[in-house]
């Protein structure tokens, strides 16, 4: 995991630095700058030494000395914004993960039951179309109607104002801000899932312990339940633990500026704006770290799904 | 248990299939009967219609393009328009299956102990405790060694002898009638063949069980089965008991099959003799008998489709005289 960190956080500054063009030096110094201010601007932030000791000093600031500060405001530090942006990205991701999951398994399950029937069709098609919905659009239009529009009608007059309140001061403002965001993110997702566990399904149905299941004669629901499904779910969590470290790590990037919330997305994406290289190194390594324990969840929730997998090992 | 009433009593048992083509015959007027404490050796080549009987018999059949008609008739009850709750009663709880392959067949996710206790607990208000108890008796009993670790264990974790075992232990747990046995030593190597089938006629003495089973090993059959019915293209085409038909049998396919067991003793034979040709498929039956194209035997009344007829103590479907067969 440390290795893998430390490969990320290379690359990441091989492309900030090494990139032709993308001298750092002349974004921050302005477009009318004389060489003198150049040649200062470079020497203030540290730009003339020799890379990989920029590499190391920058390193050192964010992981041991705590103290990186961003290139563009100029002394305010990387690591408490990520700090307060944390937690909001967590509470959106897993609000919207708990939305989708439970979307996801009921889209799959009622479409493998009605296999090539409406409610399938119904249900695949009306998935497809959540996938293929940009997550910035059904923001917008979700805030369109629900802010501006219909805002003063009797169904969304309980959404309050954009922003984000946190779960410690108000439970309920914090959930009532949330809804629309986790609607939105779940939505593209749960199409997603509902696809990829109904394909599981139908997969596991013609299995031959399925036909084994039914001749001890078992309750359809108890197949459905205790062995299609506790089969299919092996594809399902390994999907979801991907996707949820993801966005934990600033993939919800999207959702968070389209919904005005100041998460870890919203950060990355400002810092991307300005070329803020700390801001982002920062991001990048909160981020994969998530991915990459994410990535460790997963093979643990392998183990405990499936036997099979436990005991190769042991 | 009144004797007179048979276990299991199927009567015109067809079974079709909606095709793009029009509609394919799998199965055309299966009658047959299994009295108590009787082995039956249901006997053809893949694609004959055996396994899809038996399935059908259980209602196991769920492709939506399946007709089935005739009469199942378990201890006198039909079967046929059961609704699905009451069949489920019948299944696991009065008519076990068994499967070909028991890596395939049993949940991977779940222990075999889990899948044991599951059965029972489906067909009777029992504690999980005792049911456990149960199954790791019945687990001894099919010759586990230490059955109560085995219990435990998952299916990738068995040899394929033990799984089949702990198959054989899962159809039992609830102590049915009639075990129905599709291709249950087909793939386990000869040795656990001889085990398996050891533990079927124990079953028989000590459950009282009555076993359908179906295999495409006439040496199986020999060994263990009181009544041979030989299936082709969906249709019985010989009956009779075991003996019977080993010593003289009267339709061609039969013979033909009986004469691809290669001798134990003598010369080995060059090539082992085959029955030539494809058998045909449910959607172009030849309008005659089913077997005339590849019959070595046929002559112009083999135009028409033969019916089963008692000829000497068993039943054939074949125009030949009695005394053209060998």
């Amino acid at each position: 995991m440390v290795f893998v960190l430390f490969g990320i956080s290379v690359l990441v500054f091989l492309i900030f630095f090494a990139t032709p063009g993308a001298d750092p030096a002349a974004r921050i110094a302005g477009h009318n700058a004389t060489p003198e201010m150049l040649a200062a601007v470079r020497h203030d932030f540290g730009f003339d030494r020799p890379m990989p000791v920029q590499y190391a000093l920058m390193m050192k600031r964010l992981f041991i000395s705590q103290d990186l500060t961003s290139f563009v405001n100029r002394g305010e530090a990387v690591i408490p914004e990520i700090m307060a942006g944390a937690p909001i990205t967590l509470s959106l991701v897993a609000g919207a993960a708990v939305l989708w999951v439970i979307g996801g398994i009921a889209i799959g399950v009622a479409a493998a039951l009605t296999r090539g029937g409406i409610t399938d069709r119904a249900l695949m098609i009306a998935g497809l179309i959540g996938v293929s919905m940009p997550v910035f659009w059904v923001g917008e239009v979700a805030n369109l109607l629900t802010q501006s529009r219909l805002h003063h009608s009797w169904l969304f007059s309980w959404v309050p104002p954009l922003g984000y309140t946190a779960l410690s001061e108000d439970p309920f403002l914090w959930f009532k801000t949330l809804l629309i965001p986790w609607a939105s993110l779940a939505l593209l997702y749960m199409g997603l899932y509902g696809r990829v566990l109904r394909a599981s399904l139908i997969e596991a149905y013609q299995e031959d312990f399925i036909r084994t299941a039914r001749a001890k004669g078992l309750s359809e629901t108890r197949i459905l339940l205790r062995h299609a499904l506790r089969t299919s779910l092996i594809t399902f969590v390994s999907l979801f633990g991907l996707d949820f470290g993801a966005l934990v790590g600033g993939g919800a990037l999207l959702t968070e500026v389209v919904f005005g919330l100041q998460g870890v997305g919203k950060l990355t994406f400002d810092a991307l704006q300005n070329l803020d290289l700390p801001v982002i190194m920062a991001t990048v390594m909160y981020s994969s770290f998530f991915v990459v324990g994410a990535n460790a969840a997963v093979d643990v929730a392998y183990a405990l799904l499936d036997p099979r997998v436990r005991y190769k090992r042991g | 248990m009144a004797e007179t009433t048979p276990v299991l009593e199927i009567r015109d048992l067809c079974i079709d299939f909606r095709t793009q083509h029009g509609v394919a015959r799998a199965v055309e007027k299966l009658s047959f009967s299994i009295g108590a404490r009787e082995i039956l050796g249901l006997v053809g080549e893949s694609g004959s219609g055996k396994t899809i009987s038996m399935l059908a018999s259980v209602g196991l059949i769920n492709d939506p393009n399946a007709m089935i008609s005739g009469s199942i008739r378990y201890k006198g009850r039909e079967l046929i328009g059961l609704s699905g709750r009451a069949l489920r009663h019948v299944r696991g709880r009065e008519i076990a299956m068994i499967f070909q392959d028991p890596m395939t067949a049993m949940t991977p996710v779940h222990s075999i102990g889990w899948q044991i206790v599951e059965q029972i607990q489906a067909h009777e208000a029992i504690s999980w405790k005792a049911a456990k108890l149960r199954a790791i008796d019945l687990l001894g009993m099919m010759g586990m060694p230490s059955p109560a670790t085995q219990f435990d264990r998952y299916p990738h974790q068995l040899s394929g002898g033990l799984r089949q075992r702990a198959m054989i232990a899962m159809a039992l747990s609830c102590d049915p009638s009639l075990l129905i046995a599709d291709e249950p030593t087909t793939a386990l190597d000869v040795t656990v063949q001889a085990q398996i089938l050891a533990l079927l006629e124990k079953l028989r003495r000590d459950f009282n069980s009555s076993i359908i089973l179906i295999t495409h090993d006439m040496g199986v059959v020999a060994q263990i089965a009181d009544r041979v019915m030989v299936m082709y293209a969906g249709r019985l085409v010989e009956r009779g008991t075991t003996q019977d038909v080993f010593a003289h049998p009267g339709h061609p396919y039969t013979q033909g099959l009986l004469a691809a067991i290669p001798p134990i003793e003598g010369p080995k034979p060059r090539r082992l003799a085959a029955i030539p040709g494809t058998p045909p498929s449910p959607g172009a039956m030849p309008p005659g008998c089913p077997f005339e194209p590849r019959c070595v035997l046929r002559f112009a009344a083999c135009d028409e489709r033969p019916k089963l007829m008692p000829r000497g103590a068993q039943d054939v479907a074949c125009f030949l005289p009695a005394s053209a067969a060998p």
